[in-house]
């Protein structure tokens, strides 16, 4: 059955050349775990050590109680779904479903019983003596992802299962393999460069860059309260700026241009008076009359629901500012060339050590363990 | 690819005209021939079917039938599971030296087979050193590999080497993550090799076994040098012609015929295989070959290398030969360079021949290809698709036909061409023009038409639009296919051994003629200096083409 799969100190070389230089995971019975990063960072590489394709060089990993280092792949009951899909061209889709299970040496009337079933699950029996190739990218998708779970794994792999469909499929494919996940109660750990897909799908998200875990959390903690810079400019757009913080009777105070001042009383105590780092998300800016920073409207780009700006600063000329507005929500929509004071949520906002590049905002944390999100695993999606 | 058009009456109609032209007088024409002989009474000149009756019920000649098809499938079996095998294991794990074992092995292949035949005679043949040296030191006497089982041997080692070659390209094409898929699913490694690995390229052993088998059914060189009686159907063929039987040529037409037919049902099932059966893979990913444990990989090299030697052991055994001292045609103690001194003295014409005719071949063949292969591929239209169509004919011509067919066309004024240089030529080209035509073909697939569009846009004359963009661009693929049209011509022997004269042999024919005058010496250092041409060759072709094997 499913298991929690423990990750401690994992290091992988390739001669000179250290990708995870020791990385460290605990991935909860049951829960749908993403790495997520750009190319390179070593998505792939860990959830092929975690499959056995790749060896461990330091470290362990723990399948429950069972260290699997040096288990082959082939004796870790896993599930994998791969990138493209790696169909077997010459049998048809059942005998696909079929074949882990005929290699368990489970009795026949089971095999068939448990095919029809997933077959069922994931939506393909119609099309379940058809050979591959006359399968759709997304019907393709789903034989493997039944192939993949119907051995009843320790835990499901999957390696950016959904980047080779096109975008409509990709949002209705990401949906079934959420339900289908919590359906069967599975451990997966999911492998993707796409941030809003892993918004989307995660209970956690660990967010990777150079083979180090740059943050570990719920989907909205990744996203609200980023760890470092990193996670905050490579999950959504930040609007990036200096601040200068001096400490004040409710906390600290933060200056930012054109005189814009705020009172913070949400930052970790003890910071020295200096510049800061301030992240502002472009949802994150409300129009003002007056104590605002002074933004030109360059160009608009009306989404519907939504409109960006893209802004320009005079006291900051390095930023590209952008800005989002609800269209529901707001009273008149600017056009280029108009002016706008616009003031940071300061309930909102992130600040970053200068130095570190690390969060100031009181209780972020790198590493949020499955323990204390446990509340907040419901209403992500 | 284009859709048929209306023919247009320009410069490629004009070469489209001359093209049909000429296949139908140096290919169709000579296949008339044959066929018409074949149903013809040798006395009455009436047609007949009476010699295709002598055949299949005369028990002396069909048992031929069944002897060609009993070593053919042998040695095609023996070499499907030896090629397969080595193929598999040099994929799939590490194995020391494989670069080299594959050139080793890409040399075997592309030797002629009766040289193979040859130098297993000057071993286990009844005076071979390895018979006379088990005799001298422990009074062993081993049997004479001569007959049914020496024809299977050389026969195997002739055919490992190209299903070897096909397998490694198709298991190239397998993507690592269907192994690692079957491995997820809880695989162990050897039933993946069988569940997933071995029916993905079933497909191309199948279709890779079909040529071996045409190669091995067609083969008369070896059956004749190390049968010795063992009676096969290219032989029955060659001795109508050639040898001792020589003088019914109808009845030796209708055994061609019948011969064509059989290759013409293998090339087409082949053909199938490939277009309908095979799987379409694309590898982004190939498969890493693995470390193999302390026993299993002795035990893998060991199969590796003891079949590369066995492969390569004749080539060593001829140009160990060829340094031998000798006096007359026997050899003495010692090593010289009395053979090489005798061929230059008396086969140098065999040599330069060699290279004139070859050199004229590929040229002749390089032109016709790059101006065929456009018309068929981008002036498509029925006058185009008779011409791709007949030019594929050789691919179902086994050589030592090719040879008769010639002899059959061309023996009588005013297309006298029997004895020329000429006809060397012509052999040369239609045995190897379907090959270089095919590549050519695909490499213009790859060109997009718009380039030469451009040229003409910008006021080339179509014409010269061709020969300055699209023919440019398609040289070095051509050029490359080409190298290896060479090296398979240089090779030649089953149609030119019916047509040279004294005047007008290539090595390969003085070689085969010394072999069955017994003059040993002789012939193994004209088969050294082949070999070497063929080597040169073969490095040249990897210098050019930058590749590191070679994938069929």
């Amino acid at each position: 059955m499913s298991v929690t799969i423990t990750i401690s100190d994992a290091v992988k070389r390739y001669g000179d050349l250290t990708i995870i230089p020791g990385l460290s995971a605990t991935i909860k019975n049951g829960e749908f775990f993403t790495l997520l990063g750009p190319s390179g960072c070593g998505k792939t590489t860990l959830l092929r050590m975690i499959a056995g394709f790749a060896s461990v060089e330091g470290g362990e990993i723990k399948f429950g109680e069972k260290v699997i280092n040096n288990l082959p792949a082939h004796k870790r009951n896993i599930g994998m779904v791969f990138q493209n899909y790696a169909i077997f061209p010459h049998l048809t889709v059942r005998k696909n479903v079929e074949y882990g299970l005929k290699l368990r040496k489970i009795a026949k009337p089971d095999i068939k019983r448990r095919t029809d079933e997933i077959l069922d699950v994931v939506k393909i029996t119609e099309y379940q003596d058809r050979s591959p190739d006359r399968l759709s990218g997304g019907q393709q998708q789903r034989v493997a992802l039944a192939r993949a779970i119907v051995i009843l794994p320790s835990v499901l792999l999957m390696d950016e299962p959904l980047s080779n469909l096109d975008a409509k499929l990709r949002i209705e494919m990401r949906g079934a393999i959420r339900d289908i996940q919590k359906k069967v109660g599975i451990t997966t750990v999911y492998v993707t460069h796409d941030q809003e897909e892993a918004l989307a799908i995660s209970d956690r998200i660990a967010v990777m860059y150079e083979g180090v875990i740059q943050q570990l959390g719920t989907p909205e903690s990744i996203y609200t309260r980023p760890y470092n810079i990193f996670v905050s400019t490579f999950i959504g757009h930040s609007n990036l700026m200096t601040g200068k913080l001096t400490p004040s009777h409710k906390g600290y105070k933060l200056s930012l241009a054109d005189g814009c001042e705020m009172e913070m009383d949400n930052l970790i105590p003890d910071i020295p008076e200096g510049e800061v780092l301030v992240s502002v998300r472009p949802e994150e800016f409300t129009v003002c009359e007056t104590g605002g920073i002074n933004f030109q409207v360059d160009e608009k780009v009306f989404l519907g629901k939504y409109v960006i700006y893209n802004l320009s600063c005079q006291s900051m000329p390095e930023l590209e500012a952008q800005l989002s507005q609800d269209v529901g929500q707001s009273e008149r929509i600017y056009s280029p060339g108009e002016t706008i004071m616009l003031k940071p949520n300061v309930q909102k906002i992130n600040l970053f050590n200068k130095d570190t590049e690390t969060s100031l905002i009181q209780g972020v944390v790198q590493h949020s363990g499955p323990e204390e999100d446990e509340t907040s695993n419901e209403g992500v999606e | 690819m284009t859709r048929p058009k209306r023919i247009k009456f320009d410069f490629w109609f004009f070469v489209l005209v001359v093209s049909i032209g000429l296949v139908l007088l140096f290919l169709v024409y000579p296949l008339w021939s044959l066929l018409i002989t074949g149903f013809q009474d040798q006395q009455t000149g009436d047609l007949t079917l009476s010699n295709f009756d002598r055949f299949f019920n005369t028990p002396f000649f069909f048992r031929m039938f069944r002897n060609s098809m009993f070593v053919s499938t042998t040695a095609t079996l023996f070499g499907a599971l030896i090629g397969v095998t080595l193929a598999y294991l040099t994929t799939a794990f590490k194995i020391r030296g494989k670069k080299i074992i594959d050139v080793l092995i890409i040399i075997s292949m592309l030797s002629p087979p009766f040289l193979g035949s040859y130098s297993w005679i000057l071993m286990f043949g009844r005076a071979g050193f390895v018979v006379q040296f088990f005799q001298n030191n422990f009074g062993i006497s081993i049997p004479p590999i001569f007959g049914a089982g020496g024809i299977v041997l050389v026969m195997t080692l002739s055919s490992f080497p190209l299903i070897y070659l096909f397998t490694r390209g198709a298991l190239k094409k397998v993507d690592a993550s269907i192994i690692e898929a079957a491995e997820s699913l809880g695989c162990r490694p050897i039933k993946k090799a069988f569940t997933i690995i071995f029916p993905l390229i079933t497909p191309t052993i199948l279709a890779a076994g079909l040529l071996g088998f045409m190669d091995a059914f067609t083969d008369f060189g070896t059956p004749l040098l190390i049968g010795q009686g063992y009676m096969v159907m290219p032989l029955l063929v060659f001795n109508t012609f050639m040898g001792d039987l020589a003088g019914n040529r109808n009845f030796g037409a209708a055994v061609a015929v019948i011969m064509v037919v059989i290759t013409t049902i293998l090339f087409a099932l082949q053909k199938y295989i490939v277009n309908r059966k095979s799987y379409a893979m694309s590898s982004l990913r190939p498969i890493q070959p693995d470390k193999l444990k302390p026993m299993p990989n002795f035990f893998a090299h060991g199969f590796v290398y003891l079949i590369t030697a066995i492969a390569c052991i004749p080539q060593l055994v001829v140009i160990t030969t060829s340094f031998r001292a000798t006096r007359g045609p026997i050899f003495v103690e010692g090593f010289s360079l009395d053979s090489y001194r005798g061929t230059f003295r008396t086969l140098g014409t065999a040599i330069r021949n060699t290279y004139v005719y070859g050199i004229y071949a590929i040229v002749i063949i390089l032109a016709l290809a790059l101006l065929f292969s456009y018309l068929t591929v981008r002036r498509r239209n029925p006058l185009t698709n008779v011409l791709d169509t007949i030019t594929m004919l050789p691919f179902v011509i086994p050589g030592s036909i090719v040879g008769i067919i010639l002899i059959l066309a061309f023996n009588t004024r005013p297309l006298l061409l029997i004895g020329t240089p000429t006809i060397m030529v012509l052999a040369f080209v239609i045995r190897r023009l379907p090959f270089t035509l095919r590549s050519s073909a695909a490499i213009l697939q790859q060109i997009s038409p718009s380039m030469e569009e451009a040229a003409i846009s910008l006021g080339d004359t179509p014409m010269k639009a061709f020969f300055k963009v699209t023919a440019i661009m398609m040289i070095p693929g051509v050029v490359s296919g080409a190298i290896l049209s060479w090296i398979t011509i240089v090779n030649e022997l089953s149609s030119t051994i019916l047509l040279f004269t004294v005047r007008t042999r290539t090595m390969t024919v003085a070689i085969f003629q010394t072999i069955m005058n017994s003059n040993f010496g002789t012939a193994a250092a004209l088969a050294t200096i082949l070999t070497s041409t063929t080597i040169v060759s073969l490095a040249l072709f990897f210098k050019l083409t930058g590749k590191t094997d070679l994938s069929l």
